[in-house]
């Protein structure tokens, strides 16, 4: 057999569409991270069912908290964006409406992200 | 054979066979429902962000926004947001041991996919339980 890849291209392993194993990386390290920062979350809100609004802020501004909040926002929104990518890949099949939707996915994950981040540092620094 | 662009026509090649030809498996089916918790985390991810620029907003807002979740529409919402949360975290991490390349008999295939499903239902009584009665954990 005639290998017609170059020595680079075999060395680089990015394949075709030149990302390689980008996406599916992603996505399991964006999971492994969602799997603690999940359960905080749940954990979180269990702990503030019922409390006043004082409660919730002085708990939502403790440093380790924000952190852990922050890194959920971050690991999650990557990883929704990535595994909606895989979904729109899969059953939108015009190229128009793909694009397009592909774009939208981008937009939400990200305003979900700056919002929700926004949000926590106000609560962190805000007067 | 007469040569065309291969635009016009296309023959009738056979095609594989799809999911409705199928009897429904509880791997198959574990799988199904990990893409549409998917879908609704990420839906519900709106739940989230609402949360927190309500917590970031101030009192009354915040208040006004819990007031919304407490309401028998929202506590369903929110019991089907644990439950897809939980179901998605187990069979992400089914998805995991998988990609190792362990757990790949049939019996060890169906128990991971019966667990998944097992282990999110009992996790989200577990959570609502500990969450309604031992408040401020």
């Amino acid at each position: 057999m005639v290998l017609m890849r170059t020595p680079l291209k075999i060395a680089r392993q990015l394949g075709s569409a030149k990302e390689g194993t980008d996406h599916f990386w992603k996505q399991r390290v964006t999971a492994v991270a969602n799997v603690f920062l999940g359960l905080f979350l749940v954990w979180l809100i269990a702990s503030l069912v019922g409390a006043d609004y004082t409660t919730v802020k002085l708990k939502l501004s403790n440093p380790l908290i924000a952190l852990a909040l922050l890194g959920l926002i971050v690991s999650g929104t990557l990883h929704m964006r990535l595994g909606m990518q895989a979904i729109i890949e899969d059953y939108v099949h015009s190229e128009g409406l793909k694009i397009t939707a592909l774009m939208l996915n981008t937009f939400f994950a990200a305003f979900i992200a700056l919002a929700s981040i926004f949000s926590i540092l106000k609560l962190s620094f805000g007067a | 054979m007469q040569a065309t662009s291969g635009r016009s026509a296309r023959p009738e090649r056979p095609l594989s066979p799809h999911i409705q030809i199928y009897y429904p498996l509880i791997n198959m089916v574990m799988s199904i429902v990990h893409r549409i918790t998917g879908a609704a985390l990420y839906i519900g991810s709106l739940l989230l962000a609402w949360w927190l620029i309500a917590a970031a907003t101030g009192p009354d807002y915040y208040n006004y926004v819990v007031s919304w979740f407490a309401t028998w529409p929202g506590k369903l919402i929110l019991l089907g947001y644990t439950w897809a949360l939980m179901h998605h975290m187990l069979g992400g991490i089914r998805h995991l041991i998988w990609d190792t390349g362990l757990g790949f008999d049939l019996k060890t295939i169906d128990i991971l996919s019966w667990g998944s499903l097992a282990g999110s239902l009992v996790l989200t009584v577990l959570i609502w339980f500990c969450a309604l009665n031992l408040g401020g954990i």
